[in-house]
């Protein structure tokens, strides 16, 4: 069996600040697998965001990588060993995106110019053959009219475009796997809808891995395959996309799907989950959702294993599977499904 | 750190749902009283000239000619994207800018126009909730003084201790300990951060709260938190909302009516199970369409409602309807004259040709 | 790296509470700790001349002319740093001359800041026409040349230690407000000081509540760059003579009536000019640790930069 396209084995990420030592990243294991797109899901807090940016070699001080392995294809990307396998696979094989388009780009520059600057810069285009490249990127991504927008200003085009713009440049060197750290966050919802549609578009047509990160469950269930839910710099849950949101296993997941307001809901009061994420400096060894989960015991003080079950199921909790939250209400559940029915003609 | 106990439990739930089958049909409760009255508005802002000698002035028009009401008790959901103008409304609304045009009428009073110290006589029964609970508390401020803060000023306490007890009351009104009020605001959470922002906010007793996105900048999970405090705050002291939000499906729960922006004009205005069970408007459809449900099942078999095309320019509005360019049921008679907005059924007001 | 932002959250505020904190917080500069042992002997110096100055700065002993410093020929105890050419000792006019510095650079500070800030605070905050007509006359005030026009005045009111504070204020409060002014624009937008105006309070409280103590760090650094500023000029214009006049010592002066004599009797210029740049320097230094000691972020940076480089150490 081939060895998955990007693998993380129990990364630790910590960043040294006067308050003290912030555990961002703990123990943290997931793979991708090419061709597939993976979710990561977690709120403020929950270290996606750097372990992601672990994984590009992004981290500097005060923050480092205390423990952990980070491979490509198998072979390891940390140490004196890794270094020089980084700068290749970095921006060439493995691109990122990240959740601002406007501060990603440099306002005083054309897009062409931008464009053209990574395709000579990593591929050795000549100039003449990068801006006709730079014109095809622009038209994969769905941007109109492309010719028109290679000589425009970031400050010209819509938000939505300019995210296109961000990931034409990261599709330029046509990597294998594309990081996507919150990138339709800061989108009108209808413009969230048009950018995932194209990633999902491009993940097909360039036979692209892509990783998801994102606090919106409403996203990840559109375009992801598989999951990882975190929770205070660990994994709570992984799984594929369909079974995780069926039978949620982390009482974190559980209580998280319940209280994502949805808007085919006829519900009077939104759910919520009490208290709030931990303190990542003070945070307690063992589970870190202790505080708030219902169902805790005091195994959850001490590390938490590793369960693995069938359809690639992975769950760090000792009580995976009960039901941590009441039920929704019969009632409710019947008249969303029967609002799915009439409006989205199911 | 504490929040405030929801009850999640079925019965609650059920019983809610039992009490909402009961009540009336939310649609426009023409027996309530009248808080505000907006006719008319428009706000414009001048951002410059253009031309050769510069003899050109251009103006953004954020918000045109727009029209609602907001009944005593009622949340008042106001929903769009970016450049929609809805925090322009909110801010308008509240006189911190300057009306181009229309009225605002509070309480039957015409407070278009006023400034200097009737304006921040106002400031005691309209108050706001601002979007970032990070940025909006002074953090050189223990809460007792930000919490405080109005009292001292319209002279409902005269020294921080006068004021110290009411402080208490309304912290704990707002779910938050007693001991709160010794403390800076950067030893609290986001979601508690925002229940001082709102303490702050009922200090004066207010009848109107304008609530900016209030969740916007939280947590999901605690979003439900300060969403069910507002309601519950509105049971108890019978305050109005105008809730402005961009996520369609927070807004679904705690408003009474809700009202659909697209680029500084109101297209559609209907009780809440109106707006997403038939939406009129297209725009509001393609809205509905493009919120993705958290349930990949249901998702993934969904059909998008495509909307090509760009957003207006701000700057040099097209006559006529300000959605033709992206509208997939567009007709001659949209690109030459705006519609206006109608009542198509009771209670359901739609600002298009169709209806 | 949001988990650090959060971090940067906490706690920013709460070093200017303790005095402990601050000296914590020196004591990894090395170079700040320079600047600071450099201004807090220019401060004692100057408050308690009368006490350490051996002789009255303007006490003549013309059999003791041009005498050397003690560790040269002919140099005596008596006059430690040796004597000028009217036999008055060099040692104590230092001693002296470190007050007039002082006593213009805080005064200078005071009327030109304390101007300027109002300025900058009543353009900021109300803007339109205010700041409109405010800015123009800042500008027009830049215009002109600075020294010059001091030159012009003093010639033509005579000069005097007041007078020359006068001037140099007149020259200097334009900066202060530029720098004011700017911070107010970008603290105006702040939500909390929308907050404070949303709940109806004044605009005077506004100002000083919610505004002003965001830029109290940066004026201070501004401030304290100004003082070593003022020195200078100070020392520039007692040494063309429009200065501080005898009787009264500045350091300044004494270079001026030092240099005819400069190849003969060398400490005449240099032990003033020594003064003049090791003050200058200790309060650049100070200033320069102070603006990032009091950004919450810098302070951030710094400690991660100390923490990398211990761990980089090998033990």
């Amino acid at each position: 069996m081939n060895a998955p396209l990007l693998e993380v084995e129990n990364l630790s990420v910590h960043f040294t600040t006067r308050r003290g030592v912030v555990r961002a990243v703990r123990e943290v294991s997931l793979h991708v697998e090419q061709g597939e797109t993976l979710g990561i899901v977690g709120e403020s807090g929950s270290g996606k965001s750097v372990a992601m940016q672990a994984v590009m070699g992004l981290i500097d001080a005060p923050g480092e990588i205390c423990n952990g392995d980070i491979r490509w294809r198998g072979r390891t990307l940390l140490g004196e060993a890794g270094r020089r396998r980084l700068q290749e696979v970095r921006g060439n094989r493995m691109s990122m995106i990240f959740q601002d388009p406007m501060t990603s780009l440099n306002p005083v520059m054309t897009v062409g110019a931008q464009l053209v600057e990574v395709l000579v810069r990593h591929l050795k285009m000549p100039p003449v053959q990068a801006w006709r490249r730079a014109e095809e990127l622009l038209a994969l991504v769905n941007i109109g009219a492309p010719g028109r927008r290679l000589r425009q200003h970031p400050h010209e085009l819509s938000g939505g475009m300019r995210q296109r713009v961000m990931i034409a440049m990261a599709l330029a060197c046509e990597p294998e796997l594309l990081i996507a750290d919150e990138p339709t966050t800061a989108l009108d919802v209808t413009v969230q809808a048009q950018i995932l549609e194209l990633i999902a578009e491009l993940q097909q047509r360039l036979h692209l891995s892509v990783i998801l990160i994102t606090h919106d469950l409403g996203v990840v269930a559109q375009v992801c395959h598989r999951v990882a839910v975190m929770y205070a710099g660990r994994i709570a849950e992984t799984g594929e996309a369909v079974d995780l949101f069926a039978r949620p296993g982390h009482p974190y997941t559980q209580g998280l799907l319940r209280a994502t307001p949805r808007h085919d809901d006829v519900a009077e009061r939104l759910i919520a989950i009490d208290g709030a994420p931990p303190d990542l400096v003070s945070a307690p060894p063992g589970c870190g959702f202790q505080q708030r989960c219902p169902v805790y015991g005091k195994e959850c003080d001490g590390p938490a294993p590793s369960l693995s079950y069938e359809h690639g199921r992975r769950l760090a909790c000792w009580h995976a599977f009960e039901r941590a939250w009441p039920e929704l209400v019969a009632e409710r559940k019947q008249a969303i499904h029967a609002l799915d029915a009439r409006i989205y003609g199911l | 750190m504490l929040s405030m106990p929801v009850s999640t439990d079925s019965e609650s739930i059920d019983s809610c749902l039992r009490e909402r089958a009961a009540a009336l049909p939310r649609g426009v409760q023409d027996a309530a009283q009248v808080l505000l009255d907006v006719r008319d508005l428009s706000v414009r802002f001048p951002v410059g000239r253009t031309g050769f000698w510069g003899q050109k002035r251009l103006t953004v028009h954020a918000v045109d000619d727009v029209s609602f009401v907001v009944h005593k008790g009622e949340t008042l959901g106001l929903v769009g994207e970016s450049g929609s103008g809805k925090t322009t409304i909110g801010r308008a609304v509240l006189r911190r800018l300057p009306v181009s045009n229309g009225s605002i009428r509070f309480r039957g009073n015409d407070i278009t126009q006023l400034r200097g110290e009737s304006l921040r006589k106002l400031r005691q029964h309209m108050q706001l909730v601002f979007q970032d609970p990070y940025a909006s508390l002074n953090p050189r401020m223990r809460v007792l003084d930000i919490v405080a803060e109005p009292l001292l000023v319209h002279g409902r306490a005269r020294t921080r201790d006068e004021a110290a007890a009411q402080v208490a009351d309304l912290l704990h009104r707002v779910g938050l300990p007693a001991d709160a009020a010794d403390r800076y605001p950067h030893a609290f959470s986001g979601g508690q951060r925002q229940r001082i922002g709102i303490a702050r906010a009922l200090a004066l007793s207010p009848e109107f709260i304008v609530a900016d996105e209030p969740v916007s900048a939280l947590d999901v999970s605690v979003r439900a938190q300060v969403v069910n405090l507002l309601q519950d705050l509105q049971r108890e002291l019978g305050l109005s909302y105008l809730f402005i939000a961009h996520d369609l499906a927070v807004v679904r729960h705690i408003s009474h009516r809700i009202a659909i922006l697209y680029a500084g004009k109101l297209v559609e205005l209907a009780g809440r199970d109106a707006i997403y069970d038939s939406p009129l408007h297209p725009y509001t459809e393609a809205l509905l369409s493009a919120i993705p449900v958290p349930d990949p099942a249901v998702q993934r078999c969904r059909r998008r409602i495509m909307n090509c095309g760009e957003p207006p320019d701000p700057l040099h509005p097209l006559p006529g309807c300000r959605f033709q360019t992206r509208c997939p049921v567009a007709q001659t008679q949209c690109r030459e004259a705006t519609p206006p907005l109608r009542e198509s059924a009771s209670g359901h007001w739609v600002a298009c040709w169709r209806h | 790296m949001s988990a650090v932002a959060e971090s940067l959250r906490g706690r920013p505020y709460e070093l200017f509470a303790s005095v402990r904190g601050w000296g914590r917080e020196i004591r990894h500069d090395k170079t700040a700790l320079v600047g600071l042992t450099l201004v807090v002997l220019l401060v004692l110096t100057a408050a308690f001349a009368s006490l350490i100055a051996p002789h009255d700065p303007a006490a003549q002993n013309l059999r003791a002319r041009l005498l050397p410093p003690v560790w040269l020929d002919k140099g005596t105890w008596t006059y430690l740093l040796g004597t000028d050419h009217l036999g008055r000792d060099v040692l104590s006019r230092l001693i002296h001359g470190s007050r007039v510095s002082l006593a213009v650079g805080a005064g200078v500070v005071l009327l030109a800041g304390g101007f300027g800030t109002v300025m900058g605070l009543l353009a900021g905050y109300f803007g339109g026409r205010t700041d409109a007509f405010i800015m123009r006359w800042v500008d027009t005030q830049v215009a002109f040349p600075g020294l010059l026009l001091a030159l012009i005045i003093l010639a033509v009111v005579g000069p005097s230690m007041g007078s020359l504070i006068a001037v140099l204020a007149i020259n200097g409060w334009m900066v202060y407000a530029r720098m004011v002014r700017g911070s107010v624009l970008s603290v105006r937008q702040l939500p909390y000081v929308e907050a404070a105006e949303m709940v109806g309070c004044r605009s005077l409280r506004v100002v000083f509540r919610h505004v002003l103590p965001n830029l109290v760090s940066p004026l201070l650094t501004l401030a304290i760059l100004e003082f070593a500023r003022i020195v200078l000029a100070e020392a520039a214009l007692s040494f063309l003579g429009l200065g501080v006049q005898p009787p009264a010592t500045s350091w300044g002066l004494d270079v001026a009536n030092g240099k005819e004599y400069m190849f003969r009797a060398w400490w005449l210029v240099t032990f003033p000019g020594a003064a003049i740049a090791m003050s200058v320097l200790g309060i650049n230094l100070l200033a320069s640790w102070l603006r990032i000691a009091s950004d919450p972020q810098e302070r951030e940076k710094s400690f991660a930069r100390r923490a990398v480089h211990q761990r980089r150490r090998p033990t």
